[in-house]
């Protein structure tokens, strides 16, 4: 223990009280708040050194942790026969053997006046998403900088990524000053140094903090011995006073996403969910968004006894006095100051997957308690991390971050970012991996999704299907080239023709030669491609015709957004399933030789994956089957199914 | 302007996280472990779905090694609750009278590993609270609030989903199943200063009172019942101990103390430097890197 610097300054707890009135000492530590804070730098700033010695002076080490850290410290240690703090937050196996941190690892330690969360989270460039991560939930930012080198290019990404996810606390804690002397000029150097850069980006406040993380300076009391020139509070000491906004979430109107409809028996219907803003009380005017509905509160539930008020922050089950529609993914708000609903939105987007974002592809978007599906648009510019520059870009690789439209397949309730971190923040979901591949921060709704209201149609799709007299549906064949669906919507189309049916067919020839012959072969064409295919699809199911389409449409997920945009039971999956092998030995168009032979990029079943059809409707298997054999059997099915009586 | 207390801040998350869960998965259960840690957890379910009960079942993976405390206090919060309680027993561990004495580690990897597996397997659960706490070990300062297994109950270190905001993505392929852990952001005093401020009934041995031990192996065990086959030479002791936690009594050491009331147990715990897992025998395998190990094999 003797090679360990000691804090001069005491530890944070008052042991006297603790041994003396127990109960005083719970009492005050019952009252404390909370303040959860992300500590950026890497490895060499020593973070994990700053935040082994917060838990080491808050006492959050105890005697056989330390044991265990003194014997790693002197296996793997960093530090010569000191203790190495590091070893004592370096969590997982590969990460110690490797000497850094590669997650988002939570700490806790609690002083006399508050508790903390501590997000420590890796600094370099590839862990950008981890550290957007930690910063999600934080108030306050540490910006960790070596004294012996400055403001560095990481300092700059971290001052970027904390402000860009809303931390509006911002602390410049600038390590190692005992390996420069203490010297004030290095200090005031540093700061001038990072002012300018701070402003640049619209940092309008920051803290200033001389430190040693390693020799305890201006850790728990300032100035340390070492800086008497410094006159500004010590680390602990602007942690414990830093005014959160608390405040400021209480004073704006209300807003709670419904969570969970609370309903044990027939005389009891609560609605359950976290109030992100605002305050809420008995007789208060609420309004039920999207919808619209307005009514009172007429309780505020919770196990012990009703609440007079409850405040942003609290999770709580409110009643109202009218039997109104609300459920989860509704947001009850103000009745006066209601949040709006919209579906298509400018985004900063963090990309969070090895798999980049695939433009037009469609993705769960998970806003507080709504999921829908969303699309994602090519990215209107990249922002380079480093140098905050503005790319042009296509897509977004992992830790890419844009600006991008996003749109969803219905409105959602939303606030910008700006204003409420619960309302303005989502997530991006993959929807055939179910990874969380992105997250977003809503800048505004999008003027055009805003204004373009629904043209009530008098003469509706009902009307035009009831004058055919038939059933709208859409028959989507898909499959390999060469496959032979176009040979059996031929069939299909005539057969249905002959029965009296009005139909179309859509098929490669006559929609790539005209409304998609700017569209090539890459992922993101193929995917535009089928996104165009499924809107006329859906304006002609809508005039009341049965569609026929013929496309490869090899990826899943586009074929399930065609099926989402169709009512229920009318977008019918018909598989049109022959083996490679066959496809390529039939290559009626001698397309399959100028893939083989390089001539042709992107061909599906040979340098493009085909995605089988997990559950479709129809599965043709045209080894087995003849053409007019498939085609007599779906026109039955049809038929036989959907069409209704005349 | 109301403010909020740390304990206030965390009860409404850990309800939020509640509420997420029962909103998505199909089919979720709580494990419950009769300790300090499944009591909070318990607790904070009813407040979650007052007036309702929880709308969930308690599960019990039992290893019939317990201390008798623990099964009676067990019976009566699930009544309490007004949930039904599952206990499972894994039949081949029963079968062949697998115990902490003969067993070893086995014993653990049967009844705990194995036991909770193929529980979830059997009632097809989607997702599992569990109480476990960042604070406790290392690995767990890393995981995240919903963790996922695959079909095996495998745990990816390397491969968790980034949990931003207070958004979970509860989604999941067919096999795939959740554990939550609505404690991950509460410490030991959290949760005791939490059990004394809403009064939550804890088992008894968590406070001192005399009761009957032996020393064995540096650990301090308590004599509860004529299963614990005595070496040569050993003899019970009446001691004045507690428990800083609670497992299966042959492998969960006391500590010796006076402390009988809550605020007592509080102090000592404050004053002392020991930390709370050091008394189970778990962790000191594989060296450091003994839980992270452990979780990987699917243990909770």
């Amino acid at each position: 223990m003797t090679e360990m610097p000691t804090t001069p300054d005491v530890a944070y707890k008052v042991d006297a009280l603790i041994a003396e009135d127990i109960d005083s000492y719970l009492d005050l530590h019952q009252n404390k708040g909370l303040l959860r804070f992300i500590t950026c730098g890497s490895v060499d700033d020593g973070k994990s050194t700053l935040i082994g010695r917060l838990l080491y002076d808050s006492k959050m080490i105890f005697e056989d942790q330390l044991a265990a850290l003194e014997a790693d410290s002197a296996r793997v240690g960093t530090q010569g026969k000191a203790i190495d703090f590091a070893l004592l937050v370096d969590g997982l196996a590969a990460e110690r053997e490797q000497g850094i941190t590669i997650d988002v690892a939570y700490r806790f330690f609690a002083t006399e006046k508050r508790k903390f969360i501590v997000a420590d989270t890796p600094g370099h460039e590839q862990y950008t998403r981890n550290m957007v991560t930690g910063a999600s939930t934080a108030d306050l930012a540490v910006i960790l900088i070596d004294a012996r080198k400055g403001v560095l290019v990481q300092t700059r990404r971290h001052s970027f990524l904390a402000h860009l996810i809303g931390i509006r606390h911002l602390v410049l804690a600038v390590n190692k000053m005992d390996l420069v002397d203490y010297s004030q000029e290095v200090f005031d150097g540093i700061v001038a140094d990072y002012a300018a850069f701070a402003k640049e980006i619209g940092i309008e406040q920051f803290t200033p903090i001389p430190i040693s993380g390693f020799m305890g300076d201006n850790i728990t009391a300032a100035p340390s011995a070492n800086t008497p020139w410094y006159t500004g509070p010590s680390l602990i000491d602007h942690l414990e006073t830093v005014e959160i906004e608390g405040a400021a979430a209480q004073a704006r109107p209300l807003r709670m996403p419904v969570q969970w409809v609370n309903r044990p028996n027939l005389d009891f219907r609560g609605f359950s969910g976290l109030i992100s803003e605002g305050t809420v009380k008995p007789g208060d005017a609420v309004r039920v968004i999207p919808s619209g509905k307005t009514s009172t509160i007429k309780s505020i539930v919770t196990m012990g006894a009703d609440l007079d008020e409850a405040v942003a922050g609290q999770s709580v089950t409110l009643t109202l006095t009218d039997e109104i529609d609300c459920s989860r993914g509704d947001v009850i708000a103000a009745a006066e100051a209601p949040p709006q609903a919209a579906d298509q939105f400018e985004a900063t987007v963090v990309w969070m997957s090895d798999e980049a974002l695939i433009p037009g592809r469609g993705y769960w978007l998970k806003l507080a308690t709504q999921t829908v599906s969303a699309t994602v648009a090519q990215p209107k510019y990249e922002i380079d991390v480093n140098s905050l520059e503005h790319l042009a870009a296509k897509t977004l690789g992992l830790n890419g971050i844009g600006v991008c439209e996003v749109t969803t397949d219905r409105p959602i309730v939303f606030e910008p970012y700006a204003d409420s971190r619960a309302l303005g923040g989502f997530i991006l979901i993959d929807k055939l991996t179910n990874a969380t591949v992105g997250a977003g921060m809503i800048h505004f709704s999008l003027r055009r999704a805003q204004n373009v209201h629904w043209q009530a149609l008098e003469v509706g799709r009902q009307a035009h299907a009831a004058l055919k007299g038939q059933q709208p549906a859409v028959l989507w064949f898909t499959g390999l080239s060469g496959s032979g669906k176009s040979t059996i919507a031929n069939l299909v189309e005539k057969k249905l023709h002959a029965a009296g049916r009005h139909t179309f067919l859509l098929d490669g020839d006559n929609v790539r030669h005209g409304l998609n012959k700017d569209l090539g072969f890459t992922e993101t064409d193929r995917i535009e491609n089928i996104r165009r295919v499924g809107e006329v699809t859906k304006l002609m199911s809508d005039a009341g015709l049965i569609v026929l389409t013929a496309f490869i449409s090899p990826f899943r997920a586009e074929r399930e957004m065609v099926r989402a945009m169709l009512p229920a039971g009318e977008f019918i999956e018909i598989f049109v399933d022959t083996p490679l092998e066959v496809a390529e030995s039939r290559d009626v168009k001698g397309l399959y030789r100028k893939a083989r032979e390089g001539e042709l990029k992107n061909f599906t079943g040979i340098d493009s994956p085909y995605e089988r059809p997990e559950a479709p409707e129809i599965r043709i298997d045209t080894t087995r089957t003849s053409p007019e054999a498939a085609a007599e059997l779906i026109v039955e099915r049809l038929l036989g199914q959907w069409v209704p009586e005349l | 302007m109301q403010r909020l207390t740390h304990l206030d801040r965390l009860e409404a998350e850990s309800i939020h996280i509640m509420r997420e869960v029962v909103a998505e998965a199909t089919n979720p259960v709580m494990l419950y472990s009769v300790g300090k840690d499944s009591a909070v957890m318990l607790h904070l379910a009813r407040k979650a779905f007052y007036p309702a009960p929880p709308p969930f079942p308690l599960l019990h993976v039992d290893t019939t090694w317990k201390f008798r405390d623990m099964y009676a206090l067990r019976d009566k919060a699930a009544k309490a609750a007004g949930m039904e309680l599952l206990v499972y027993q894994n039949p081949e561990a029963v079968e062949r009278g697998i115990n902490p004495f003969d067993h070893g580690p086995l014993h653990t990897d049967m009844w705990k590993t194995d036991g909770l597996k193929q529980a979830l397997d059997k009632w097809q659960f989607d997702a599992a609270f569990g109480g476990a706490r960042r604070d406790e070990e290392k690995s767990r300062a890393k995981e995240r609030i919903f963790s996922f297994r695959t079909a095996t109950h495998g745990w990816d270190p390397k491969n968790q989903r980034p949990e931003l905001w207070n958004l979970y993505n509860a989604r999941k392929n067919k096999g795939e199943s959740i554990r939550v852990f609505p404690l991950s952001n509460w410490t030991e005093l959290d949760i005791w200063q939490y059990i004394m401020k809403e009064g939550i009934e804890i088992v008894p041995l968590y406070m001192a009172a005399p009761r009957p031990t032996v020393e064995r192996d540096g650990l301090l065990l308590m004599v509860d019942d004529d299963r614990f086959p005595l070496r040569p030479g050993e003899e019970p002791v009446m001691r004045s101990i507690r428990f800083r936690t609670l497992g299966c009594y042959p492998l969960t050491g006391a500590v010796e103390s006076t402390a009988a009331t809550l605020s007592e147990v509080v102090q000592e715990m404050l004053l002392t430097t020991t930390s709370e897992r050091q008394g189970r025998a778990i962790d000191k395998d594989a060296g450091g890197a003994g839980m992270e190990k452990k979780k990987q094999e699917g243990y909770f």
